[in-house]
């Protein structure tokens, strides 16, 4: 479904992505992980359409959409939230899901009873009338997911949805997550929360350094040296081994 | 949802039981005041669609004006058309020059004060330019020659030209609260609360706010015509200067921007203002100015969203605390 191939970001000296790779298959949830700094969020912006990727080619639907557009990617049925929640601060909850409704629904009435929906379906049913500028960081993090959701994609691209949550929150959102994909929706996101990446998703990708390291189910690359090391630092992998055979 | 409150009430009634109240006691002076009052508040309710609903904060609104007003003259008094078709050939043309102007801002992602000043420069050029050819009167400007008649599109008697202008406020506003309710308008508000986010839900922000410049162009065109045909006389100051501007963001900001009434609550307020000014200190000139800018500053501090921002709060508490009360019932 989406295909991003040897894509390159540079920044004066800095290369934030190297010739990063990677596929999302209809129907499943994806992660991607990596340390801070590692380029996930630069990658995202790329398949956004925010950035423009100075090399590579990012294919949506056996479409190419390098460097298009933002809302002309959205309007293909690729839509994105941001790690830093942007909610419309001077809007009700009911109205930012509005505007996300909008797009497929060009009646002021139909954009609103759609958002309702919505708004119901990721478990803000009672926060409908309350101004987003109000909400908990819970809050905002659920409403960029029900925005997103009411364009109606084929794709998320979500972006640390689960950050910054208590426990009971992230249970709560998994189980909205896995219930957006169930519903035919294709999912890739950025998680640093592992116990989440563990438990919703099939398969992952590990970015270190603007480079793709690794890839598999999560699994696999949680005993994977190198996914190790990218976090814990060099060597960490042969210390954690030897401390186990000792213990 | 948002309902009107009390106080809201009360000003917009007050608002038309004086516009109401001219037809029974037409005194000259006051309806040369109203009328001019009601020409800037069709401007301030075309800068309001921009600035108040998706905003971009324009401080040369006078080139929407003036061009309004110049094309409209021009067609007139050098080309001999008649006057009803050079307005509406006005009104395309200040269209023309809004899509222009905000094509070229926003293809430049120009926002905030680079908007305004870029804005303003456009204003100021076309002031020069103006005053500069013969063909828009030079130095001297273009005077129409009285010939009043429903024809050419003068009145003899004021209340006919009030009602006219009237009809033109109620008719912006009118074009205001479609767009309010449209799809179009839930996108230009979405762009004025976060631009980032509004294109990451599919909004074509630039094709958004050049339509909006353009809506507001064709608004600001009007109160152009308007000013000329109730005048009969335009000069290169008049149109535009950043008199003009500045007056058109003032009653928006002062009313409540992004809100119906308040361009109109705000200019006609303003208006008021420096007329009460000017009476209450005609002993010396210029202090009627100093006394009308204390007052702003006191409105601008204490009511950061405007009169009908702080009318919506009377009456509003009451109501929310007997929803409660029914609730906890």
């Amino acid at each position: 479904m989406l295909t991003v191939e040897n894509v390159t970001k540079r920044y004066g000296g800095l290369v934030a992505v190297n010739d990063a790779s990677l596929k999302v298959q209809e129907g499943r949830i994806v992660a991607l992980i990596g340390p801070n700094g590692a380029g996930k969020t630069t990658l995202f912006a790329m398949i956004g359409g925010f950035v423009r990727p100075d090399m590579g080619e990012i294919r949506f639907r056996d479409q190419d959409i390098t460097g298009h557009a933002p809302h002309a990617i959205c309007r293909l049925g690729l839509t994105r939230t941001f790690q830093i929640v942007q909610p419309f601060a001077g809007l009700s909850v009911l109205e930012n899901i509005a505007v996300g409704a909008h797009l497929r629904h060009k009646s002021r009435a139909d954009a609103l009873e759609r958002a309702a929906m919505i708004g119901e379906q990721v478990g803000m049913g009672r926060m409908l009338e309350q101004s987003a500028q109000s909400l908990t960081v819970a809050g905002r993090k659920r409403l960029e997911l029900a925005r997103a959701l009411a364009t109606e994609a084929k794709l998320l691209l979500l972006d640390e949805v689960m950050a910054g949550l208590i426990p009971s929150e992230i249970v709560e959102i998994v189980a909205t997550i896995r219930k957006i994909r169930d519903s035919g929706v294709t999912i890739l996101l950025i998680e640093h929360v592992m116990q989440a990446v563990m438990s919703l998703s099939e398969e992952a990708y590990v970015l270190n350094q603007g480079r793709m390291i690794a890839h598999g189910t999560p699994q696999q690359l949680v005993a994977d040296p190198t996914v190790i090391e990218a976090y814990l630092g060099h060597g960490a992998a042969d210390r954690l081994q030897q401390e186990g055979a000792h213990a | 949802m948002k309902h009107t409150s009390l106080g809201e009430w009360l000003l917009y009634g007050a608002i038309c039981a004086y516009l109401l109240l001219i037809y029974l006691l037409p005194s000259q002076a006051w309806l040369g005041f109203t009328i001019n009052a009601l020409i800037v508040t069709i401007l301030s309710v075309a800068w309001n669609l921009l600035g108040g609903f998706g905003g971009q904060m324009s401080f040369g609104h006078a080139a929407l004006f003036g061009t309004g007003a110049y094309v409209t003259a021009i067609l007139q008094v050098k080309l001999g058309v008649n006057p009803w078709l050079a307005a509406g050939l006005a009104v395309v043309a200040a269209t023309l020059v809004a899509g222009f102007i905000g094509a070229l801002s926003f293809r430049y992602g120009l926002r905030g004060s680079y908007f305004a000043l870029v804005t303003l420069a456009f204003a100021e050029v076309l002031r020069i330019l103006a005053s500069s050819f013969a063909f828009t009167g030079g130095g001297q400007g273009i005077l129409v020659p009285y010939k009043a008649g429903l024809a050419n599109f003068q009145f003899a008697d004021r209340i006919t030209t009030y009602t006219l202008v009237l009809v033109m406020v109620a008719v912006a506003m009118l074009i205001t609260v479609a767009v309010q309710r449209s799809r179009f308008g839930a996108y230009l508000i979405a762009i004025r609360e976060n631009e980032e986010a509004a294109k990451a839900l599919g909004i074509d922000t630039f094709r958004t706010k050049v339509l909006a410049m353009m809506l507001s162009g064709a608004i600001g065109g009007a109160a152009g015509v308007a000013y000329l045909q109730t005048y009969l006389f335009i000069d290169a100051p008049i149109a535009y200067g950043s008199t003009m501007s500045i007056e058109a963001l003032l009653g928006p900001i002062i009313g409540g921007a992004g809100t119906i009434w308040g361009p109109v609550v705000g200019t006609l307020s303003l208006h008021l203002l420096g007329e009460g000014a000017k009476h209450l200190v005609s002993g010396a000139p210029g202090l009627n100015l100093v006394l009308y800018g204390v007052l702003l500053l006191v409105i601008l501090r204490y009511l950061p969203d405007g009169i009908v921002g702080f009318a919506r709060g009377i009456g509003r508490t009451g109501q929310a605390a007997a929803v409660s009360v029914k609730e906890a019932q």
